[in-house]
């Protein structure tokens, strides 16, 4: 019989297609993992709203799942309310983050609405210099801003904190 | 086909989807020609970031209407008059200059109205808002820097910003002005009373531009009726170019 918890450890090996140093686990954008009479259910919440990525999680986590509960025996649900925050990530997933070469976003989505001046000093994460500033509030993808390390003159991605 | 709809929680679900949509587009043009790479990345983000609302709403709108309609109708098989986006978000892009101008007049507006719409009673409908609060409150702060960076700038940087805000200023009356849609909205509790944005957009606005080191333009605004479909010819060029590949081949899919 298969049980929640092996749904769970088997997410713990699906990637975020963009960020494969991070599982969707540790992304943290799966709200709730439900064992059904006829297969499961899982709540998602997406990242970014218009993030291409979203669809590829969810076929990736259907396909691993079904592994498990059979084909066409998993059911995923959108949850958008209250809405995915950077915070979310796992302890882990921000080490891993910054193992990547990602510096990782603080815990600090709820600063916000001062248009003016809102700048959160980063670490360096490959001198761990904290002289750094930021190049592009954009980068590859929706969830990155483009830092430089003014130590080590590198430059770097940045999870965006939001 | 006729996707026109009386129910004002539809009715406002397309409004708020084909400013989404239309900015979104718009924002896309610049695709390749921003002028410098990280701009050019900048602007597409904030494309697809509008382009993904536009499908939150429209989602919700087309699951509401029923009758197996889907969310690429509602994009491409309405004409200009079924649009009800703002006039000042169809506008051209112009130079870097009058886009950004253009951006965070929007943005500022987009901030507040999300935030007014957090407290909608239409459960489905502040859900989304709450979630684009957080990527619009980014998107403002993006376009706030950069009307400093310009107003502050050089010379030259100075005075296209200026007149970018002169060209764009005449369309922001639109937000505050209320069509059918707004007032049935608000009458319903789906959304704010619009009017009762205009001091907070100013003071938003106000802020950024003295730091910006320019005036608040004083002139008149523009009676427009956007929100009730009579659109600047901007917009059915535009319509035409997103639509065109989908009703050339109405069964294409990706």
């Amino acid at each position: 019989m298969v049980s929640a918890d092996d749904l769970r450890k088997r997410l713990h090996l699906v990637p975020d297609p963009e960020v494969p140093a991070l599982s969707v686990l540790d992304l943290g954008i799966v709200r709730d993992l439900r064992m059904m009479p006829d297969g499961c259910e899982v709540d998602l919440s997406p990242t970014y709203t218009g993030c291409p990525a979203t669809e590829v999680i969810e076929r990736d986590v259907r396909e691993a799942l079904e592994e498990l509960v059979g084909q066409g025996n998993v059911r995923i649900k959108t949850v958008l309310d209250p809405p995915w925050t950077s915070d979310w990530i796992s302890e882990e997933g921000l080490r891993k983050l910054e193992a990547y070469g990602i510096a990782p976003p603080p815990k600090r989505s709820s600063d916000k609405r001062s248009l003016l001046g809102l700048s959160i000093p980063l670490n360096c994460p490959r001198c761990r210099s904290s002289q750094t500033e930021r190049i592009s509030a954009f980068g590859s993808t929706a969830c990155k801003a483009m830092h430089r390390c003014k130590d080590c003159l590198e430059p770097f991605e940045a999870f965006k904190c939001i | 086909m006729k996707w026109d709809t009386c129910d004002p929680s539809e009715q406002y679900l397309l409004h708020l989807g084909d400013d989404a949509l239309v900015l979104g587009h718009r924002l896309s043009e610049w695709c390749g020609h921003g002028p410098i790479l990280e701009e050019d990345i900048a602007l597409s983000n904030l494309a697809l970031d509008l382009v993904g609302l536009a499908r939150q709403y429209y989602q919700l709108a087309a699951k509401r209407i029923g009758a197996g309609t889907t969310e690429d109708q509602l994009a491409y098989w309405r004409g200009e008059r079924d649009f009800k986006n703002h006039v000042l978000v169809e506008q051209p892009n112009g130079d870097f200059a009058d886009t950004m101008a253009r951006q965070f007049l929007f943005d500022a507006f987009h901030l507040l109205q999300l935030e007014a719409i957090e407290q909608s009673n239409d459960a489905e409908l502040a859900a989304i808002a709450r979630k684009a609060l957080k990527e619009t409150t980014y998107h403002a702060q993006h376009s706030a820097e950069w009307i400093v960076r310009m107003g502050d700038g050089t010379d030259e940087s100075h005075r296209r910003i200026s007149s970018a805000l002169l060209r764009i200023w005449p369309f922001t009356g639109e937000f505050f002005l209320p069509a059918e849609v707004d007032r049935l909205a608000a009458a319903r509790g789906l959304g704010p009373d619009v009017q009762s944005l205009r001091e907070p957009w100013l003071e938003l606005v106000r802020e950024v531009i003295a730091k910006a080191q320019l005036s608040l333009p004083v002139m008149p605004q523009k009676l427009l009726r956007g929100k009730s479909g009579i659109h600047s010819e901007s917009l059915g060029f535009l319509l035409a170019e997103m639509q065109s590949l989908p009703r050339a081949y109405p069964d294409a899919q990706w």
